[in-house]
């Protein structure tokens, strides 16, 4: 089963006024068949933390490591880390305009698996991975995300996280701005990728409401850069009728 | 896209233009037109017309006299269509607007004339291919659509040389026709050129310029209307790449009421120099009550070093109008949406083919012939190419 390793991860990004680093030494793994939450405030550092892990050029790795069975991930390129297994559903997918859902859809399985999925099974695949997730088939047809409301948009990641079944899934605040309903649909797709049984699951979220849908077996409190705080699902219970409060006041020390 | 866009004037009101939008010189009725050379002086490159224009590179075709060659116009279509030689003067649908187009006219002794007779519709496309020889030459064209026709007719435009060209096109009333203008010639090559068409009663005129090739392409499309009920879609790709300059100019004449217009114009820019212009003048004139016009012209900066100038400009002068508007955005190459796809595992220059071909994607669909269309995706495809390898090579260097 694969493993993700996170060692002592710096990052920063370049500001107008010289790098500024926003991950200070975060240490985490998550093996498969294991679900983990990163619970955090605002600006605490949590997509950093994930694009980083997916290569995004903005930031900067100043020092620490990351590995996904043993191999260096940060020596990958973006598309290579997508290949070696990893998949982030982003926080804020991105337009393509010109580009219909069903070419990239298509593009990127071909590309992931190294060749082109069969025809027939694959146009009904996208169906069924469209239909599981409440969207309309006329969705492959539309640009990517371009024109999509909130919600579709990470609807359209969950579509895309269960075709490419990678080994670990990165999820960046999926449950924002959903209503209760997309939210319990995101939630099915999410835990019908984790019942495979050898897949990772780091969830990254804000509020403790997704968490009635899909249960982590670890939660990581993230403040300031760093895990401030792990333990079990009682504390996202702890989250969830306290805040972050305590956390705050802890790192503001 | 990284870019800013600007909507104005969309509505059936006149508009002024707020402060910053680039005020005419000139209004652009008022610029003069002449058959004869000595009425346009030769261009320094100060001119309203000229400024965008490498004018150093176009000597050859500024001078006031006859050409080194006469350029091979091939041209064949399908039953019903007739293709003659006629005196250049024949017709007199164009007028020329600067000093090149007036010495193409002068020197361009005879015409190639392309006749579809009325209510012919023609089932295949009518090819015209005109090949410049390596020297100086001009050519000019009449496409002459008789009323309730349709037909499709493909200028090719290849080889080697300097040449100024004149098109002229009439759309008879009722008639659909399709004119398609590629400008393909070798890297070194100068082509100049004036279209003016004119559209009839109920007509329907598709415009497509198709820009790949040449050293300095610059085309300047007038379009004014017969009568009522006209209808002018005006479509425009061009690639530019390193050392090309590709230029392109519109006049939508508004003057025949409940006439519409739609421009939409894209292009892609890499490598160093790779320089586009483009100028959308419509004038919606007094008389023309119940006009409906749209002009768009966007562009893809791919590399540093390349520079896109786009000018729309709208002049109104009736209230009585369905629609008018324009924008115009030039974008830099997008990042995030390279790191979506590559995210998905889509490899970097795959990606990049991608966004590309999706920037082109909806101007391709309206080019409305597929010989075209695939020969045009070929053709991006191979700039792309070369654009990654410019890349990969600047990576090398700041790698080193
Ligand atoms: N380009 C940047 N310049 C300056 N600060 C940045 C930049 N990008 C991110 N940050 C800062 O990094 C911190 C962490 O951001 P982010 O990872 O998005 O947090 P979260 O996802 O937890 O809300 C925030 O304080 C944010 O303002
Ligand atoms: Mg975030």
């Amino acid at each position: 089963m694969a493993t993700l390793e996170i060692r002592d991860l710096h990052v920063s990004v370049d500001t107008e006024n010289g790098p500024k680093e926003i991950l200070r030494g975060v240490d985490l793994t998550i093996a498969g068949g294991q679900t983990h939450a990163i619970m955090g405030p605002n600006g605490s550092g949590k997509s950093t933390l994930a694009y980083s892990i997916a290569g995004h050029p903005k930031y900067n790795i100043t020092s620490g490591t990351v590995t996904l069975d043993g191999e260096d991930v940060l020596d990958m390129a973006v598309d290579e880390r997508a290949r070696a297994g990893l998949f982030l559903a982003m926080q804020y997918p991105v337009e393509v305009p010109g580009v219909s859902v069903a070419n990239f859809l298509r593009t990127a399985k071909t590309a992931i698996d190294g060749e082109a999925p069969k025809l027939r099974t694959w146009v009904k695949d996208v169906n069924t991975a469209l239909a599981d997730l409440e969207m309309d088939p006329e969705f492959a047809q539309r640009n990517v995300n371009e024109g999509f409301s909130g919600g579709e948009k990470k609807r359209h990641e969950i579509v895309q996280l269960e075709l490419l079944n990678p080994k670990i899934a990165i999820l960046d605040e999926t449950d924002s701005g959903l209503d209760i309903d997309a939210l319990k649909v995101v939630s099915t797709g999410v835990n019908r990728f984790a019942e495979q049984g050898d897949k990772g699951v780091l969830l990254i979220t804000h509020y403790t409401r997704i968490l009635r849908y899909i249960k982590p077996d670890f939660v990581h409190v993230f403040v300031d850069g760093r895990v401030a705080e792990e333990g079990g699902p009682e504390l996202a219970d702890e989250l969830e009728a306290n805040g972050y409060e305590r956390f705050l006041k802890a790192a503001a020390k | 896209m990284t870019a800013s866009e600007t909507l104005v004037a969309t509505g059936n009101r006149a508009h002024s233009h707020g402060p910053g939008s680039p005020v005419p010189l000139q209004a652009r009725s008022e610029r003069p037109t002449s058959y004869d050379v000595a009425d346009f002086p030769v261009p320094n490159g100060r001119e309203e017309e000229w400024r965008f224009t490498p004018v150093k590179a176009l000597k050859a075709l500024f001078a006031d006299e006859p050409g080194t060659e006469i350029p091979k116009v091939d041209a064949s279509g399908p039953d019903g269509v007739v293709i003659e030689t006629v005196a250049a003067d024949s017709l007199k649908v164009g007028r020329p607007q600067d000093r090149t187009a007036a010495v193409a006219w002068t020197h361009a002794a005879e015409a190639v004339a392309v006749r579809i007779p009325v209510e012919a519709e023609l089932t295949e496309p009518v090819h015209v291919n005109v090949a410049g020889l390596g020297a100086r030459g001009f050519s000019h064209l009449i496409v002459d659509a008789g009323r309730h026709s349709r037909a499709i007719v493909i200028i090719d435009h290849t080889g080697a040389g300097e040449l100024g060209s004149n098109v002229e096109i009439v759309v008879g009333d009722g008639a659909d026709l399709r004119v398609v203008s590629i400008q393909q010639g070798d890297h070194e090559s100068i082509h100049l050129a004036q279209h003016d068409a004119l559209v009839g009663r109920d007509a329907k005129l598709h415009h497509v310029v198709v820009t790949l090739g040449g050293k300095v392409v610059r085309v300047n499309t007038n379009v004014r209307y017969a009568g009522p009920g006209g209808d002018a879609d005006l479509v425009g790709v061009y690639f530019a790449e390193s050392g090309q300059h590709h230029e392109h100019r519109l006049f939508v004449d508004h003057e025949a009421t409940h006439c519409k217009s739609n421009v939409l114009y894209k292009g892609a820019l890499a490598g160093d120099n790779a320089r586009s212009v483009w100028i959308g003048d419509v004038l919606i004139r007094a008389a023309a009550e119940g006009t409906d016009t749209f002009e768009l012209n966007r562009n893809l900066v791919l590399t540093d070093g390349a520079r896109a100038d786009s000018v729309p400009n709208l002049e109104i002068e009736t209230g009585e109008i369905e629609g008018a508007g324009h924008a115009s955005a030039t974008g830099r190459f997008d990042d995030e949406q390279l790191f979506y796809l590559q995210a998905r595992g889509i490899p970097e220059d795959a990606a990049r083919r991608l966004v590309v071909s999706g920037f082109f994607n909806d101007i391709i669909g309206k080019i409305g012939v597929p010989e075209v269309a695939e020969h045009l995706h070929e053709v991006i495809e191979e700039k792309l190419a070369r654009t990654a390898e410019l890349s990969t090579s600047a990576k090398a260097v700041i790698g080193q």
